[in-house]
């Protein structure tokens, strides 16, 4: 579904004396756009900071199943469950995309997996809000692939192969997340007062922190300069948060609901919406574990992997086996 | 957490449409090569995106060395003389 800005932490020697010539010569192959490949010479900076958002990556695809998921057995017609179905499964294959990018950089999927299972990685942290209702699953689709894309469009360019192929995968699917998304508030818009409440509940729910997908705002946000100077990241956080609030209004009072922000404008002389100052302190503390579905989530992941353990170690005795056979048939 | 054999690396290859090449799309865990076969099917197709699929332990592929790029390839370049259009042939001539 998408990661966020949230590439913390990581700080990196500075390189040795003889990898300053090297350095020199990737940094002009980035300026040239050309892409750097698995196995080419690359900074441990950038080597680091292309695992930890990857992997983030990965994670936040993982975990951004269990929210939807949530809703799976409950969805309120067949086809609807059906089209859940599949967009629940598209997210794990994204998820596997990624983890398969980040292994090219030498790291492997189970520790990757370890990160996360022992709550060390980081992951949107739009994932830590609850579904309590049917709309929820349509604002997701509407709202969060929504910002996903706006954030993963410009991935598709970035100079590290891998990533970069991985992600034009995954954006010619997340389409059809939003426009589903947008489907359900759509009908329940204009449906009963109760329906359209629903919706215009679930809209207050996910306005906020969809406009925290992008990440800090770029006067603070830390690892901005880096990132864009290698192309791994094409804009800033503020620039997608804007284009995206400007995509959404209109989408919005097409459906007839409310933005939950009373400062909300048009500015004619800057063509673009104004908005109400976000309240950073609630992203601090999704970020620090403290969000309103931070513990159930990791206790989820947690449940299903080791839930899952028996399966992993069948399929490895099985496959021993048919090796074994395989071999005694040749001796 | 648990049981610390990770399973190996494939990378698939797919065939879009009949008469193309299988392209290289990516890679996956799998204990054999049929359930990478199971799971590319299911990773990598799930749009209709390929009518055959192959699948290769990555171990067993052996890469050129980037490092080696100009040594290998570089040698090509002052070779125009391979292409056609290295040729002037005069405008009378037709069907060359």
């Amino acid at each position: 579904m998408y990661t966020q800005a949230l590439d913390v932490q990581g700080s990196d020697p500075a390189a040795p004396a003889d990898d300053v010539s090297r350095e020199r010569h990737f940094e002009a192959r980035i300026e040239r756009e050309e892409k750097i490949e698995p196995k080419d010479w690359m900074p441990a900076r950038y080597r680091a900071t292309l695992i930890r958002q990857i992997s983030q990556h990965a994670h936040s695809e993982i975990v951004g199943m269990l929210p939807e998921g949530n809703w799976i057995t409950r969805a309120p017609t067949l086809l609807r469950k059906s089209i859940l179905i599949a967009k629940v499964q598209d997210e794990g294959g994204h998820g596997a995309y990624l983890y398969s990018a980040a292994e090219t950089l030498g790291v492997s999927r189970d520790q990757l997996i370890d990160q996360l299972l022992a709550g060390k990685a980081k992951y949107s942290s739009i994932f830590n809000y609850p579904t309590p209702t049917w709309a929820d699953v349509g604002a997701i689709g509407w709202l969060v692939d929504g910002a996903a894309i706006m954030n993963q469009i410009p991935l598709c360019r970035c100079s590290f192969g891998p990533y970069a192929r991985a992600m034009v995968r995954v954006c010619r699917e997340e389409s059809f997340h939003q426009r589903q998304g947008y489907d359900i508030m759509l009908r329940l818009a204009q449906g009963s007062v109760e329906q359209k409440r629903m919706a215009q509940e679930a809209l207050n729910r996910w306005w906020w922190p969809a406009l925290m997908m992008f990440g800090p705002p770029d006067a603070e946000s830390i690892h901005g300069t880096d990132s864009q100077r290698w192309k791994i990241k094409r804009f800033s956080n503020d620039e997608l948060r804007q284009k995206f609030v400007d995509f959404t209004v209109p989408q919005a009072n097409f459906l007839g609901l409310t933005l939950p922000d009373p400062r909300l404008h048009w500015n004619d002389a800057e063509q673009r919406y104004e908005f109400g100052p976000i309240d950073w302190g609630e992203f601090d503390q999704v970020l620090k574990g403290n969000g309103p579905c931070n513990a159930e989530r990791l206790t989820a992941r947690r449940r299903a992997h080791s839930e899952g353990a028996w399966v992993r170690e069948a399929a490895t005795a099985y496959a021993e086996k048919q090796q074994r056979r395989a071999s005694n048939r040749a001796a | 957490m648990d049981d610390k054999r990770q399973w190996p690396l494939y990378e698939v290859f797919i065939r879009a449409r009949g008469g193309l090449d299988h392209k290289h799309v990516g890679s996956l865990h799998a204990t054999d090569a049929r359930m990478a076969i199971d799971h590319a099917r299911d990773l990598y197709t799930r749009r209709q995106e390929g009518i055959s699929i192959w699948v290769v332990p990555s171990a067993a592929i052996t890469a050129s060395d980037p490092s080696e790029a100009e040594a290998l390839f570089e040698p090509a370049r002052d070779k125009i003389y391979r292409h056609p259009t290295f040729y002037d042939i005069p405008d009378e001539v037709k069907t060359l």
